[in-house]
Formats: structure tokens, sequence, C-alpha cells
């Protein structure tokens, strides 16, 4: 594994999960680095969805996930936040399927700064549009902010989900395999996008077209049956230089 | 085989049409199914006709005494003469306050099943509360009333004894409405929003509930038509059927429709023909009319699609 | 490099991360809500709890079991020897039941059927909303109905002196439960999933063919649930049957007697009993033994329902 320079944004150090006792994942550690955009690869079921889930705590909500091991969020154990929704503020996700909130476009938008107490509607109006254009959805919906969020195509609602991620101003955003069902139209957007991000925030790509982490991504994590095979600089990786002889394979296409 | 051949064509033809042809047992089938068939529409149709009918000869016979009048003024002459008002405002106060007790602990309790409860014995046990509640028969909750609130509380027979008793009766319904309409919202919403670091309350609230309440509403609309009707909880509970004034509190005794109805059909003596029929004719007159409000209203919710 | 979202030292963390109101809210919302569930046990368990309190009394000093369910001698109000013979009652609601199940479980049967199986688009919508107005009527009404309409009718038909009597009852009863059973049996009927009826179809059989031979026995479990609920709603009934039963206390021989019911007995008599006396606990007892009938038949229509093995 390569040593990581920098600040550390998550750090993850022997976390196991698991459902009813069934092992998602075992022993994984890593970290993530500050304003990089890091890959997760691997072949379904390969525990990188739990990964995600374990560090906004969102295991809370399942109550068959055992998680254990340690996750530090900004230096901080995600288990010993107080307030547990102050850690996830800052933390921004979107999904593999788009989630428009049946709420008008500004209040799918507006919903996180109301939320943390903003009121006024000319506070709310410049984050809603400065939200919307970062995500390269303004254009398309500055004149009709009152339409249903729940009733745009599927590009639009995962750009939608975006500039909600976005209006949270949260220091990490983590992508879970987003361009599933999404055209490939979007997808591009959407990448142009997340290249900009980086410079404000750090990024976790969890994605399965291999393609896309080596565009994307500054150093990849392949993941396999529960474990954390390597991680290395993306380029190294894809140029041939790996540790382990399956992750060659699965970029080649051998498997997947 | 040769197209052109007419007599290999003849033959084949014949032998597709014997191949298709209904059978001795088709036909028979067909018969046995176009008779039960309509034995199960006639049985469908007997059982809906009384409604029809009944309505019919409500009208033919009351009617004639129904009126703006009738409606609001007060019975006269030992209720044989006169109008309804104090019985027509009785059901409404007391459907009022009924309403006011359960919809609120309804919702609790539906919010906490649909969006907090864990699939355990607890939960089993609640839902198996709600469905007994729900069979308990109306005389029960009138003895309920009694023991409870009419003497243990210390209410008396008194408005709020008697609509503490209809809120019990309606809690079934309007937690099941409720926890119906917020089942319908789809998880991927609550998740979006527990991922931004919202609350449950925050997103039950901006989120969960506000697409849940046309639901609710149709819920509450139909309990409200049930209440109005119910007579077993108010008799012992705080309605009367003689009282020369009109509540002034809460621990007044109140006259009601399905009451008023009642006692002036079994036990007042020279009731002109007309006014039970007319009585009658009101009350199911009231609880038809918000049925129809609540069934147009689920019709026309199910136009306007939100995701 | 530090940038304005950068990572913080332990202190300043501490610092950020506070139990804000909207996190306390949040806790207050779990407790008041929980309350709500709880609410229903809770409500049921009173009811019990309050019925069983003002009816204790009779229970343990005065009831004699034996009388109570097998003597017809229902004279509370005696001034010599009152007894609490209650078996005129229960036969009573017992036979109002048994009429109205008789006429209901075949209607509501063959409309369930019809709806679930035969009926389709436009048609089923506004026969399911028909069936939901029947459901609608208030049990004073029907009541009222069996006083002065059927009354009239029976005793013109049948040429009888009395015409409030079991078949007054009973039909007025079963045109009351018909709807709840038609839509549960309606339910039970959907339920069954369609690759059943799709096979059977591909088989050749005809609709009735399928609904007979695949459908109906895939919906036992829920068409008994059905009937059961019909006969806990015909058991339970009250104003219905004290107006169109008739006031007889005995116990009867033909469909055009009249007769009590357990749950008329109560709502007539309540009135005119002093609170606390023997009369009065007496009718309490009555109600307890309701609460416990219609408790049993609930909960094995739902045990039914969920089928007998744990879910």
């Amino acid at each position: 594994m390569v040593a990581e320079a920098g600040v550390k944004m998550v750090e993850v150090e022997n976390l196991s999960i698991s459902y009813h006792g069934r092992p998602a994942l075992t022993g994984v550690s890593l970290a993530v680095i500050e304003h990089e955009i890091f890959g997760i690869i691997g072949p379904a079921n390969a525990g990188k969805t739990s990964f995600l889930k374990a560090i906004n705590r969102m295991d809370l909500f399942t109550p068959s996930m055992r998680v254990s091991g340690e996750i530090r969020f900004q230096g901080r154990d995600v288990r010993r936040w107080r307030n547990v929704y102050g850690l996830r503020k800052r933390v921004g996700v979107v999904f593999p399927l788009p989630v428009g909130l049946p709420l008008s476009v500004y209040g799918n938008v507006a919903l996180s700064p109301r939320l943390t107490g903003v009121k006024r509607k000319a506070d709310l109006d410049i984050i809603v549009e400065r939200c919307l254009k970062r995500a390269a959805l303004w254009d398309e919906v500055k004149d009709r902010l009152d339409s249903l969020g729940s009733l745009l195509s599927g590009g639009q609602q995962q750009r939608l989900t975006i500039a909600r991620a976005l209006s949270q101003e949260p220091d990490l955003l983590m992508l879970d395999e987003f361009s599933i069902a999404v055209d490939p139209v979007t997808t591009m957007k959407i990448e142009d996008v997340l290249k900009e991000l980086k410079k404000e925030l750090t990024i976790i790509l969890v994605t399965n077209l291999v393609q896309q982490a080596r565009r994307l991504t500054d150093r990849t994590a392949f993941f396999l049956d529960g474990a954390c095979i390597e991680i290395a600089p993306t380029g190294e990786l894809f140029e041939g230089h790996v540790q382990d002889d399956r992750t060659r394979d699965y970029i080649l296409g051998r498997f997947g | 085989m040769a197209p052109g051949d007419s007599d290999d064509a003849e033959a084949e033809a014949e032998a597709v049409t014997t191949m298709f042809a209904a059978t001795e047992l088709d036909r028979s089938n067909q018969k046995r199914q176009a008779l039960f068939r309509l034995l199960f529409l006639m049985m469908t149709v007997l059982l809906i006709l009384p409604v029809a009918i009944i309505l019919a000869i409500l009208v033919e016979r009351g009617s004639s005494a129904i009126s703006l009048a009738f409606l609001f003024t007060n019975p006269t002459q030992g209720m044989t003469a006169g109008g309804v008002f104090p019985a027509l405002l009785g059901t409404v106060i007391l459907v009022t306050m009924a309403l006011i007790f359960s919809v609120p602990l309804g919702v609790a309790a539906a919010v906490y099943l649909s969006e907090y409860a864990a699939d355990n014995w607890l939960t089993r046990l609640i839902n198996l509360a709600i469905i007994n509640l729900a069979g308990v028969p109306s005389i029960v909750h009138a003895l309920f009333g009694v023991g409870a609130f009419v003497l243990f509380f210390g209410f008396g027979t008194s408005i709020l004894a008697a609509s503490l008793t209809l809120a019990i009766m309606s809690l079934p319904v309007v937690i099941v409405a409720t926890r119906e309409s917020l089942r319908a919202v789809p998880q991927s919403f609550r998740e979006a929003c527990w991922n931004m670091g919202a609350t449950r309350w925050q997103t039950i609230r901006h989120v969960v509930l506000p697409n849940a309440v046309s639901g609710i509403l149709t819920g509450v609309i139909l309990e409200v038509s049930r209440t109005a009707g119910e007579t077993a909880p108010l008799m012992f509970t705080g309605a009367a059927f003689f009282l020369p004034f009109l509540p002034q509190s809460v621990y007044d005794q109140t006259m009601a429709l399905s009451l008023h109805l009642f006692v002036i059909s079994t036990q007042v003596p020279g009731v002109p023909d007309e006014l039970p029929f007319a009585v009658a004719l009101l009350l199911i007159g009231v609880v038809l009319l918000m049925n129809s409000v609540s069934i147009a209203f689920r019709v026309y919710l199910r136009g306007k699609k939100k995701w | 490099m530090r940038s304005s979202s950068s990572v913080h030292g332990p202190g300043r963390m501490d610092e950020l991360d506070r139990r804000n109101l909207d996190w306390y809210v949040d806790k207050a919302v779990q407790i008041l809500v929980f309350a709500g569930g709880i609410s229903a046990i809770v409500f049921i368990i009173g009811i019990f709890v309050f019925i069983a309190k003002e009816g204790a009394g009779f229970i343990f000093d005065t009831l004699d079991i034996k009388e109570f369910f097998t003597s017809p001698r229902w004279r509370p109000t005696s001034d010599f020897n009152p007894t609490y013979g209650a078996f005129a009652l229960i036969t009573g609601t017992a036979s109002v039941t048994g009429m109205a199940m008789l006429v209901a479980i075949p209607f509501s049967l063959g409309a369930a059927i019809y709806i679930a199986e035969f009926a389709t688009g436009k048609t089923r919508e506004t026969l399911k909303v028909l069936v939901e107005l029947l459901a609608a009527i208030p049990s004073v009404v029907w009541g009222f109905i069996g006083l002065s309409i059927m009354n009239s009718l029976i005793i013109q038909i049948f040429d009888v002196p009395v015409g409030l009597n079991i078949l007054n009852a009973g039909l007025i009863l079963g045109l009351m439960a018909a709807p709840i059973m038609t839509t549960i049996a309606e339910d039970a009927l959907k339920a069954v999933p369609d690759r059943y009826r799709e096979a059977a179809e591909a088989m050749g059989a005809t609709r009735w063919q399928i609904t007979r031979r695949v459908v109906l026995p895939a919906a036992r479990n829920g068409l008994l649930a059905a009937v059961l609920l019909g006969v806990g709603r015909g058991f339970g009934e009250t104003m219905a049957v004290l107006m169109a039963s008739g006031h007889a206390i005995h116990v009867p021989t033909s469909i055009f007697d009249s007769v009590r019911a357990l749950t008329a007995t109560i709502a007539a008599e309540l009135g005119e009993t002093a609170v606390g006396s023997d009369h009065y606990r007496a009718l309490f007892t009555l109600g307890i033994f309701l609460f416990l009938v219609t408790f049993v038949i609930n909960l094995t229509a739902d045990w039914i329902v969920r089928g007998p093995r744990r879910q």
C-alpha cells in the first residue's frame, strides 16, 4: 500500500461489517486524503456500499447491521460523535437510483439550509442557485423551480441529488454507482462537476465502471468478497503495476 | 401440399374447423360458467339493492318533514313536532370533540408504527390490540365509558365522557388509515433525508407527513361519518333525549341525532309518521354524503400522482 | 495545506459536535409517538379492567355459573327472587346471529366472487363503492327500518301477529354484516396470486372452474376469517337488534319468535339500574362475556389469516 500524504478526511482501521451474522466486509483499513477523489471498484456484493454506510452511520437505521473496528471522520471516531446528525450533514451522499424529493426543485435544494436555520428567502435563493449551477442543473430548471423534483427525468433527479448534497456544504461527498440509472450525457456532465468539486471537498467514488475510475480518481481501492485487496494511485493501477493478480483480472474485465 | 388443390384445401379447412370447434364439453362448461356468473351477479345486486330501496322508502315517507326549519328549530310538543336542531348540534359537538381526542393520538400511534417500530413482539402486540379494539361491541364501549369516564374519573354523564368514549371507538380506524398513508410514501425519500443529516422527526415533518395528509383526511372523513351514526356508546355516557336547554359546557349532557331517532321511534307515543322517517333520512343522508365525499376525494387523489 | 473545510483539531471538534434543539426535539417526538403506539394496548386492557371492576361484585358474590349459562330465567328485577339466567339471552343472540349468517354468508361470498373474479374496471369500482356505502348505514337506522318497514312486511307476507322477531333482526343483521364480509372475502380472493389463475387458464379452464377449483381453496383461510369477523359483528351489534328483535326473554322455537339478545339486554336495562346494585353488576358481567367472546373471535380470525405457523 502506498503511504498516504496529507490530511486524512476519513481513516478506517480493521473495519468489519456483518448483516445478521453474515460478513459483508472484513478487516478493511485505509485512509482517504483531503481533496482527492478516492475510487472504490469491485464486483457486486464486495462490500462497497456497506463501507459507505458505515462512514456516515447509516448503519443505525439498519438493525441487522453490525459494525466493528474504527472509523474516524475528520479525526474523530464516528461512534463517538454526540450529534450524529451533525456528522451526516458534513457528508453528502448520492445513491445509485436518483431521488427527487416530492418537493419543488427549489424546496429540494433549500431543504438542508432550512433545517440548519437559514430562513430569509434572499439567502435561500442564493444557495439554491449556486448549488444548482454547480450541479450543472441550473439552466434546465431555472424557469421552473416550482415544479416537483420527483417528476424530473432520471438524469435531472441525479443532478438534483448532487445539488441537495452540495447545499449541505459537506466536507465529503460519497457517490455510490451514480451513473447506473442515468444517461451517458448526464454521466459526462456529472463527471465534469466532480472534477471541479475536487478543489473544495473530498470525494469517495464507488463505481462499477472501471473506466470511470480511471478517468476521475486519484487513488483507487479494489474490493473483492468483503476485503480490500489493494489500494494504489490510479495511474499505476491501470498501467498494470498491481500487487495482486485479481486486481489486474478485474480491471481487464476477466471477471465482473 | 399444393395450394391449388381444391379438394385438399377443403379437407384441410374442415380439419381445422373440427379441431377448434367447441366440443360438447366446452359448450356445457361455457353454459355452466355463464350461469354461475349470472348467479353471482344477482347475489351482488341483491346485496346492494336494499340500500336503494331503503333510501327510496325513507325519501318517500320522510322528505315531507325535512326543511331548513326542521334542521334549525327545536322540537316542540313533547318531541312530537318541530325540528331537530339540538340533536343535530349535539351530534356535531360530540363528533368534533371525539376527533379532537382521537386524531392526534391516532396519528401519533400510526407514526410510531410506520416510522419507528421494529418488527418485534411489542409491535405485534400493538397491532393485535388495534384489531381487538376495533372489534369491541359498541355497548361494551358504552359500559367502559360509564365505568371509566362517568364514574371513575368523575366526569358524570357529560359531553366529555361521551366524546372520550367515542374517541376510543374511533382510534383503530384513524390509526389504520394513517398508517397506510404513511406506508405509501417510498422509503427512498426517507433515506435521502436521513443521509442529509435530517432527524427522523424532520424527515417526517417535511417530507413524509405532508404527503400522507390526504390519505389521513380520507380516513378521518370516513370515521366522522361512522361516529355520527353511533348510538350505544352515547346512551349512558352523555347523551339524553329530552333536554330543555342547549349544553353550556363539556360537563353538560347533550342530545344527539342517533339517540333522537331511537327514542322517537320506540318510546314516544303519538309521533306522526313522517317524523322518525325524516330523522332517519337526515341521518342516513349525512352519513352517505360524507362517505361519498371521502370516496370522491380518494378517486381524485389517485389521479394526482406526486411521484 | 489547510482549506476552508479542513480537518479540525480535537478541541474544536467538541465545540462543533453539539447536541442541538433538533436533536432533543427528535428524542421527544420519539417518546411521544411511542406513547401513542402503546395507547392501543393501554385502552384494550383498560376496557377490560373497567368493565371487570364494575362486574366483579356480581361475579364473586351472586353469580351462579350454572344458572348463568343454563337457566333461561333472566329476572333481575323480581322482588322476591331475582334470577340471572342468561341462557335465553344467549340463545337470542345466537339465533339472530345464526339467521344473519344464513343470509349474509352466501350473498357476501357470491358478491365477493363476482367482484373479485368476474367484474372488471368501472363495474368493479362502482360495485366496491356501493358495498362501501352499504356498510356506512348506521345501526340505529337499520333498527328503525326493522321496526317500521320490515315489521309491516313480515306481518303481511307471513301472516304473523308480530313482526319484531328473529327473522326481522336476522335479515337486518345480515345486511349489516354482509359488506364487511364481502370486503374481507374479496381481499382474500385478490390475495391469491395471479399465476395460479394463469396456470389454470392455460389448461383451458373457464373462469368459474378456475374460481371453484383453484382460487377458493387457496383463499380458504381468508374466507374463513371473513365469516368469523361477520359472526363477531353480529354478536356485538346492539341497536339494530334492540329495535328489531322484539322484547321477549325466552328460548325461541321458531324464527317468528321475538327474542332478546345480550347486547340489547344491556342497552335496555342499564338505564333502570342503580349504580352498584346486583342488576347493574350483572349487566356488566354480560359485558365481560361479550368482550371475551368477541376477543376470542378476533384473535382466531387474526390467527387464521396469519396461518397457524409463526411468522
